[in-house]
């Protein structure tokens, strides 16, 4: 596969061709061999440094990150922002000229602001990847999805794809009805009316007002997280209420094919957007994605270093 | 002192003008305006190919003093208001601190006094502090020197309470400026709720909000009878709101700003700040209405909104930054593509820009009329610039209009018959 990847950040799904996408789960694809290694390293990036900016709390995307860059032997930086001098009034861009100063050769940033990526990619002479920048994209979590979607589906175009749950507040939902729109497949959206506006249609989502209709024979039936944290009000009147109306369970999941892949980003509020018997059901995929993850942040970082057609 | 302007094309909509005529200037008056003029000890200006005008009025810039020179100041803002072509600006009381009383009021003045370039109409508060609480003394700020009132930048909360400013306004005489805004609908917003909202993952603020809030301001001026003037209308539900209002006989007037007429919420998705803007950028849909509502009247007024931010406001995370952006230097230019489009003529350009905001502000101006003061616009409708941060006399730089190709540019500012400004 010739291709040539010239995009020195990855910001957001939109600004990926399908060509793009294709190429970075196929370099990932390749790249997940050496995962299963005995010693699961190459030396590839050794002497860069990657920088982690993790203003927001992160489990699985931080971990992730830091196990692609190693087994790719490059050098981590991890700065959080707590016990840093942001908390000392510290701006964003001076902490970033500041480690750039020290040698980084990319960043890898999640913040809580929509296009704090953007800003330091426009400011910094080193590689940007967001790792998630608040309402706005989650571009490694969508192509993570992609790739798990691809390895058991066969295919990205085609597919009838059902985002459940808090579509305005997800970053993830964003992502995800960008890249499979661009791939081809249909993406249906559903979940309390407060938090699924009108406007995703804009971005090529299907909105439903009734769970049941998303879920209606999908392919593909990914669950959100019900962000309590994200919230100045209630815009749903009680768990209880979300979990019977909106949450995924056995029952509701019948109404999607058979071979539906059941998919999360994490972290999941069991027994609320999921109900605890999907945990052990044959077509939940979730720690799938999460190790098709560091495969995909491995090509990620691969790709932008410019070792482009290995 | 004598100015003698020869052969421009005289554009006066107060006296119905619009030909190539000689102006003559003495003693800060307008005294003569005929065919041919000949003035013994005159300076003489050569007018020809350039449109002359009564000078432009802005009715709302931030001049930012007291308390945030850094980003402006009365002397940098009235340098780039005469630059642009006004001769007079009205300056929005959200200093700091706000000019609420009546000694910030005359602060200002003196200030301006001091800088001797365009004349500054101070706003004053609606409510002590712009808390939104409880009315500031409208008399006492008058006497110093406020020709209106605002709360702008921040709407007064209460119905009950801009009904009262309404009516204690009658005493007086002075206008009432409103900034149309539904808070609970738009608070923590950063661009249009839609298109802009969903692409840019950025909490919107909604046009309904701003129609809202128009809707009850106009429903006051019905109520109280009193003279409400909406500031820099943004969408398509606040001009038909003004349309109805007008129709039937309210006494509402109202304003929009160039970047309504010339962007959209588009400006925006590159996540530049300087297109970060409250009211904000909205649809292609509500631009257009804007646009036609200043051919039709129903907007009366092009003032800039002119608010400048330096770069410690600007250059960091879109949620971050400062809402607003520089106008006083670039509204002539886009104002003029309108008149290119035909959306409008030369005449209601020169009604927008001067004619209206005297008559809104009741100050003098707007008007060539022999014995008014000395106050003319001279500019080419024609000559093509493009935009740099180094051809900006404002102190800050934040505009989304960097590096634009622009028609039309002033050449000759004077103010109460002095040349303030020159670029002949």
């Amino acid at each position: 596969m010739e291709v040539s990847f010239t995009h020195r950040h990855l910001l957001d799904i939109s600004s990926l061709s399908a060509e793009d996408i294709d190429y970075i789960l196929h370099t990932a694809q390749n790249l997940k061999e050496v995962l299963s290694r005995p010693i699961p390293k190459v030396p590839t990036l050794r002497g860069k440094l990657v920088t982690h900016l993790f203003f927001e709390a992160s489990t699985r995307t931080r971990l992730s990150f830091e196990k692609a860059a190693k087994a790719l032997s490059a050098d981590v930086f991890n700065f959080t922002a707590r016990m840093s001098s942001v908390e000392k009034g510290e701006t964003l861009l001076d902490t970033v000229l500041n480690l750039e100063a020290m040698g980084t050769h990319l960043f890898v940033i999640r913040h809580p602001m929509a296009g704090a990526p953007h800003f330091i990619a426009r400011h910094t002479k080193a590689r940007v990847i967001n790792a998630g920048d608040g309402f706005h994209a989650h571009p490694t979590q969508a192509l993570l999805d992609m790739l798990t979607v691809k390895e058991k589906k066969g295919t990205l175009s085609g597919l009838k794809v059902a985002i459940i749950g808090d579509i305005r507040h997800s970053r993830v939902a964003h992502s995800n009805i960008v890249g499979f729109r661009k791939m081809g497949s249909e993406v249906y959206v559903s979940g309390p009316a407060t938090m699924l506006p009108p406007e995703q249609e804009a971005l090529g989502a299907r909105v439903c007002y009734r769970v049941e209709e998303a879920l209606e024979g999908a392919d593909v039936v990914m669950a959100l997280r019900v962000q309590k944290e994200r919230h100045g009000r209630k815009l749903f009147p009680s768990l209880r209420e979300y979990a019977r109306v909106f949450g995924l369970n056995a029952r509701r999941l019948a109404l999607a094919k058979e071979d539906c892949l059941l998919m999360h980003p994490g972290p999941i509020n069991w027994g609320v957007e999921l109900s605890p018997e999907l945990q052990h059901d044959p077509r939940n995929v979730i720690l799938e994605q999460v190790t098709n993850g560091v495969a995909v942040r491995m090509a990620l970082l691969v790709l932008l270093f410019g070792g482009g057609s290995s | 002192m004598k100015l003698l302007l020869r052969g421009g094309r005289v554009v006066d909509p107060s006296q119905g003008i619009d030909r190539v005529l000689d102006l003559l200037l003495e003693d800060g008056k307008i005294v003569a305006l005929e065919g041919r003029i000949e003035a013994a000890g005159a300076e003489v200006i050569d007018c020809q190919g350039l449109i002359v005008s009564p000078g432009f009025i802005d009715m709302h810039v931030h001049l930012r003093e007291p308390g945030e020179e850094w980003k402006e100041t009365i002397e940098t803002g009235t340098q780039a208001a005469v630059a642009g072509g006004f001769t007079a600006v009205a300056c929005m009381p959200n200093t700091k601190p706000p000019n609420d009383n009546a000694e910030i009021t005359r602060f200002i003045l003196e200030k301006a006094a001091r800088a001797g370039l365009a004349r500054v109409y101070p706003v004053a508060c609606i409510t002590k502090g712009q808390q939104g609480q409880e009315l500031t003394e409208f008399g006492d700020l008058q006497a110093a020197g406020a020709r209106a009132l605002s709360d702008d930048g921040r709407p007064v909360p209460e119905a009950a309470l801009m009904r009262l400013a309404l009516e204690y306004a009658k005493n007086f005489d002075l206008p009432i400026i409103s900034h149309a805004e539904e808070l609970s609908l738009s608070e923590g917003g950063h661009v249009n709720e839609g298109l802009a909202s969903a692409t840019l993952g950025l909490r919107g603020i909604p046009s309904q909000g701003e129609a809202v809030a128009i809707f009850r301001e106009v429903m006051l001026a019905e109520l109280t009878r009193s003279p409400v003037h909406i500031a820099h209308v943004s969408t398509k539900a606040g001009v038909e709101i003004i349309r109805a209002a007008k129709a039937k006989g309210l006494p509402v007037t109202a304003e929009t700003a160039p970047h309504y007429f010339t962007l959209t919420e588009a400006a925006t998705f590159g996540y530049d700040t300087n297109a970060k803007v409250n009211p904000p950028l909205r649809s292609e849909e509500d631009r257009r209405a804007v646009e036609a509502a200043l051919g039709e009247g129903v907007i009366d007024v092009i003032a800039t909104d002119h608010a400048p931010h330096s770069e410690l406001e600007k250059v960091c995370e879109f949620e971050k930054a400062a809402f607003g952006l520089i106008g006083l230097e670039t509204a002539l230019p886009l104002a003029l593509r309108l008149v290119e489009r035909g959306v409008i003529d030369l005449s209601r350009l020169v009604t927008l820009l001067s004619v209206n905001p005297a008559r809104i502000l009741k100050v003098p101006g707007g008007t060539l009329k022999l014995g008014s003061p000395a106050d003319v616009t001279v500019f080419d409708p024609e000559e093509r610039w493009v935009l740099s941060p180094e051809d900006i006399h404002s102190k800050s730089k934040n505009s989304p209009f960097l590096g634009w190709e622009l028609r039309g540019r002033a050449k000759l500012t004077i103010v109460g018959g002095r040349k303030v400004f020159s670029r002949l």
